[in-house]
């Protein structure tokens, strides 16, 4: 590690070859990884736009900034685009794309090719939705509930369905793809109790890829049919239950927040061993809590229809499932706090992500409790208590997690460091910038201010004022890495292989990683987070 | 009486008071938690940060930790979980003797009906310390009744009864909001609900314009219809004897019990051959279509009045028989 | 990378990324098996709603039910069932390496893949002129007055024939998809790509046509065969 790998004229993956065809048909999943990072930066703009004029338009009681319609249109398409051209396929297909192979030591993920046509579905579906929101958009709320989007709804909610089934399809070949590279394609002495979290909540989000996706898809399929060809499955007038299709649009989009938050939680889990220069605490407890939260996640969906008119004891079962999950998700805050106990904490901004994310993830976690409590949930549901809730979990959770992985694996992805003060003043301006918007929103929520709503009673205004004047600071707080990023590609540091001395195998190639990822096939024999053989970067002769 | 800043919503429900103190004691818990994470946090990055020749403390983990932080937390959530569900059942178990409300949701507004035959669009006045459970349907999609004060909400479904009730203890007037997203103007579909002292509830029942209780205009529907040719009141006709079947079991033809509730009422009219009543005929046509979602309340409240102690003056007048 | 190691001693068939032709077979399978585990969630949301509609509409179901061919969908049954025996037979073939017998039995397995497509039009077309289409010219009168001892509520006789058409329409789209991965391979087996030691595309293309007959084996008596039972 100490010796800085001569970066001159060392050929790897973003210079074995040039032009947009080596780019457009590349199967090195290096480059896939890049791809997806393009488009959904663009998306998460897009939709970063919408939430802005939403949080501008809530700056009023009164409904001025635009017509009540577009009002309806910005949170469904905020929320589409979001959750199904953002966040989903955030972590995973970036990161996850990039690490996956390198993290188990192979050449590449098993189907290259297949890897390259679930970016070009990202891409189709992106279109059809770009289509879908500049020639009209869709109001049917990112839940699409029934009958409101089959049979009331005049705008484009055919191709909003179509695409995010056909983003659905991209998410699952991902999953497949995670799923057999993870299973078939380890270095020899990489046995599953020397995986890296990173790699172990991968293999957790990819069985709810490749399980809960299809449910969606078929879903959102039926109501495009009942749309198009007048299919009544969903419709109470001919005796259709609307209830049906809540169950199984839950049944995918509960454990979708786990598609989200899971491969944050493994970065964090990357993270926070490296800038305490200690071992994970309790190793098999954070993995096998992964794979606790993927299988109970699948049990817990109706918690979403407290008060849809499910029957009281259902709704009891389905509130004592939702208690269980949350069991997993405590054990591993307490996991990442106990690693830092006695360690040798640095504060790159990576760590100052990571803590940033336990704070957040904690407080989204607990006010799920408030959720799951049947006697509350009746009172708080739908209302910005709920908002303000996932919020905490995606974009406190999932966001810090995809941006703290970003600003650690950078040197390995762009071969530069990018400026730390930069990094640092960012991370602390987007975790100011993120409770100022949505603490607020609890109080309103508690308040009974309804979610969706584009006009409110005035006594609802100040709270709102404060969350406005908070989006403007975590806009600024996104937008800033994305600056410093495209600016270190050409003028930050050149990184050398381990900049942050840091244990797993995507570390043990050059930075960039040539395009076969390594010049051999490592052999482990060591166990993962062996931070006690791994020298701090401070603590060995700067050679860069 | 809305301040400007408010920061807590006013109590006016029985069931608010338990709400609060739930999730009072949530709050303490949930800022406890976090604060001692926080402070974990802290106080680990200060005290264990980098010094040159500071060296980390490996350590693998412990079973009996993680033993206890699985074990603690989950005996915590089951007590939050017994909690939350004795309001929730509280919550859905409307008093026998409520007083019952009729609502109708439509995109964008709100239509109740008492059973006096107060019509009320967009307000309902209710008088302090009665329980009133709201019996409510949509026209179209889906909505959800939602009184901040009173700390309840429940979606209102098409070609379905859901009910919700509430026991308003503080006179004034609350927000009434449609909680769950139905269109173009949905924050628009707003209310209010007044809560009168008694005297000043019946003063405004008696200023109110009435066409008639609500079970009367169902009976005169009946009559129109042509319900008691076979329902007849005195002995049992073609069509089940109505009187006294309201909330009571009845056995069907094929063996299973169901209870007469408003839905059962509702299913008998529009799809009259789904649940036959054991020892007759499916020869009742359907009154899909033929009847609106306010008459079909009004028969709902109609035959329900026949199960009432008073219901003798109500009672169903059978025709003479066609000689 | 030419002046990689792993350039040396390539064997036919092998992508960069694997090792060695074990673990490319072994991943394409697994790979093919996971696939196969989303279709079941993909149609399983469709069964469940067939289960729920089902049991509330027993009566409207068992005369959709009888409205169908009995014949055809027997025949098409049959088709499908002979249709995956020459695709286990090309498997094998594939196997011992006869190409002839391989292009054979794959062709075989497209002729009655698309014999089956072809009945299914025929019965989708019988639906048509009936008017079990749902939508605006839907009718179940016939159906009504064909069994006047049963009650009949035409909304809910709808709802079967929507899953009907869901749920034979999106089978038929997996067999016509079927259908163009057996020309793939077809095309590839007459050209002799696919040897004793590497067939794997054979094998998985083998995998996901058994699958869509499987799905097809439990569609037939669920919507087919409800209630056959002579009406009283």
């Amino acid at each position: 590690m100490a010796t800085a790998t001569i970066p001159v004229e060392r050929e790897h993956y973003l210079n074995t070859d040039y032009g947009i065809r080596s780019w457009l048909l590349a199967t090195d999943h290096k480059r896939i990884a890049l791809l997806y990072l393009v488009t959904i930066t663009l998306f998460f703009f897009l939709g970063g736009f919408f939430a802005l004029l939403i949080r501008l338009e809530l700056l009023t009681p009164a409904g001025d900034l635009v017509l009540a319609d577009t009002y309806n249109k910005l949170f469904t398409m905020h929320g589409q685009v979001m959750i199904f051209f953002f966040l989903i396929p955030s972590i995973p297909a970036v990161l996850g794309n990039f690490l996956v192979p390198m993290m188990v030591g192979a050449r590449d993920l098993a189907f290259p090719r297949i890897n390259l046509l679930s970016w070009y579905l990202l891409v189709a579906a992106g279109m059809l939705m770009l289509h879908c929101i500049f020639t009209g958009g869709v109001d049917s709320g990112w839940t699409f509930y029934t009958p409101f989007s089959t049979a009331f709804s005049n705008t484009k909610v055919i191709e909003a369905g179509l695409a995010i089934f056909i983003a659905g399809f991209s998410s699952i070949l991902t999953g497949l793809n995670f799923v057999v590279t993870i299973h078939r394609m380890r270095a020899p002495g990489l046995t599953w109790s020397r995986l890296p979290l990173f790699i172990w909540a991968h293999y957790a989000t990819s069985i709810i890829q490749l399980l809960g996706t299809p449910v969606l898809a078929i879903t959102l399929l039926l109501v495009v049919f009942e749309r198009a060809f007048h299919l009544g499955i969903f419709d109470p007038t001919r005796g259709g239950d609307p209830l049906l299709f809540q169950h199984l649009f839950w049944f995918y989009s509960h454990p979708a927040v786990y598609i989200m938050i899971l491969p944050a939680m493994g970065v964090v889990a990357e993270i926070i061993p490296c800038f305490s220069r200690k071992r994970i605490f309790g190793y098999s407890a954070v993995a096998m809590s992964s794979i606790a939260i993927a299988v109970f996640g699948f049990l817990v969906w109706a918690h979403h229809m407290f008060v849809a008119g499910i029957s009281l004891y259902s709704a009891m079962i389905f509130s004592i499932l939702s208690y269980l999950v949350a069991v997993p998700s405590a054990i591993k805050v307490f996991n990442w706090t106990a690693t830092m106990y006695k360690g040798s904490i640095h504060f790159d901004t990576p760590m100052l992500y990571a803590m940033g994310f336990i704070g957040l993830f904690t407080v989204g976690g607990l006010t799920g409790l408030f959720l799951a409590a049947l006697g509350i949930d009746v009172h708080v549901t739908d209302t910005y208590f709920v908002i303000a809730h996932f919020h905490y979990i995606m974009v406190g959770g999932a966001v810090m997690g995809y941006l703290g992985g970003l600003h650690f694996w950078w040197p390995k992805i762009s071969g530069r460091l990018y400026p730390e003060w930069l990094g640092k003043f960012a991370a602390l301006t987007v975790f100011l910038g993120f409770n100022l918007t949505f603490f607020p929103q609890f109080i309103l929520g508690y308040l009974g201010m309804p979610r969706r709503y584009w006009q409110y009673p005035p006594e609802f205004q100040v709270l709102n004022v404060l969350s406005t004047a908070g989006s403007t600071i975590l806009a600024v707080g996104y937008v800033l890495p994305m600056i410093y990023f495209l600016w270190s590609m050409r003028y930050g540091k050149i990184a050398d292989a381990n900049p942050w001395g840091a244990a797993g195998l995507e570390w043990k190639t050059s930075s960039p990683p040539p395009t076969e990822n390594f010049e051999e096939i490592p052999e482990v024999t060591w166990e993962a987070y062996n931070y006690d053989e791994i020298p701090s970067p401070e603590e060995v002769p700067v050679g860069r | 009486m809305f301040d400007n800043f408010p920061l807590w919503p006013v109590p006016a429900s029985s069931g608010a008071g338990n709400v609060d103190a739930l999730f009072i004691f949530l709050v303490l818990l949930a800022g406890f938690m976090s604060l001692a994470i926080f402070t974990m946090i802290v106080m680990f990055a200060l005290k264990y940060r980098y010094r040159p020749g500071h060296k980390a403390e490996q350590i693998e983990g412990s079973v009996p930790l993680e033993v206890t932080w699985s074990a603690v937390p989950l005996a915590i959530f089951m007590v939050i979980f017994v909690w939350g569900a004795i309001l929730y059942f509280r919550e859905r178990t409307p008093p026998r003797e409520a007083d019952a409300v009729y609502v109708v949701a439509k995109q964008w507004m709100w239509k109740l009906e008492h059973e006096q035959g107060q019509k009320e669009i967009n307000e309902l006045h209710v008088p302090v310390g009665r329980d009133i459970k709201l019996v409510m349907t949509s026209q179209d999609v889906i909505h959800s009744f939602y009184v901040p004060a009173f700390r309840i909400k429940q979606d209102v479904l098409p070609g379905r009864y859901t009910t919700v009730w509430f026991h308003p203890t503080r006179p004034g007037v609350y927000h009434l909001f449609c909680a769950e997203y139905c269109g173009t103007a949905h924050s628009g579909m707003i209310g209010q609900v007044v809560v009168l002292e008694p005297a000043q509830y019946q003063a405004w029942l008696a200023g109110g314009i009435t066409s008639g209780s609500l079970a009367a205009s169902g009976q005169s529907l009946f009559q129109q219809l042509g319900c008691p040719t076979c329902h007849r009141s005195d002995v049992q006709g073609r069509g089940p004897n109505l009187v006294g079947v309201f909330g009571k079991p009845v056995e069907l033809e094929d063996g299973r019990t169901v209870t007469a509730d408003e839905n059962y009422i509702r299913e008998s009219i529009l799809s009259p051959n789904a649940k036959i009543v054991s020892g007759f005929k499916p020869i009742m046509p359907t009154f899909q279509g033929l009847v609106s979602e306010d008459q079909l309340t009004a028969l709902v409240a109609y035959i329900k009045s026949l199960s009432q102690p008073s219901s003798g003056a109500a009672g169903p007048a059978t025709p003479a028989p066609r000689i | 990378m030419a002046d990689s190691p792993l350039a040396v001693a390539h064997p036919e068939g092998l992508h960069h990324q694997f090792v060695d032709v074990e673990q490319q077979r072994n991943a394409a399978s697994l790979g093919m098996w996971v696939f196969l585990g989303t279709e079941v969630m993909f149609f399983g949301g469709m069964f469940c709603a067939y289960l729920i509609y089902r049991y509330w509409y027993y009566p409207e179901f068992a005369a959709g039910s009888r409205s169908l061919d009995i014949w055809l969908g027997t025949t098409n049954t049959a088709v499908l069932i002979c249709s995956s025996l020459t695709v286990a037979l090309g498997v094998r073939a594939a196997q011992m390496g006869k190409r002839r017998l391989l292009v054979l039995l794959l062709l075989l397995t497209l002729v009655f893949g698309l014999a089956f497509l072809g009945i299914k039009a025929v019965e989708w077309h019988d639906k048509f002129v009936e008017h079990h289409v749902p939508g605006a010219s839907f009718s179940a009168e016939d159906l009504i007055q064909a069994y006047p001892q049963i009650h009949i509520d035409p909304a809910r006789t709808q709802i079967y024939f929507s899953l009907y058409f869901a749920m034979t329409g999106l089978h038929a789209l997996h067999m016509i998809i079927g259908v163009g991965i057996f020309c793939y391979l077809t095309y590839y087996s007459w050209k002799g790509r696919y040897t004793p030691q590497y067939h794997t595309p054979v094998e998985i293309g083998g995998l996901y046509w058994h699958f869509v007959d499987i799905i097809w084996i439990y569609l037939f008596p669920l919507l087919y065969l409800i209630d056959r039972k002579p009406l009283k």
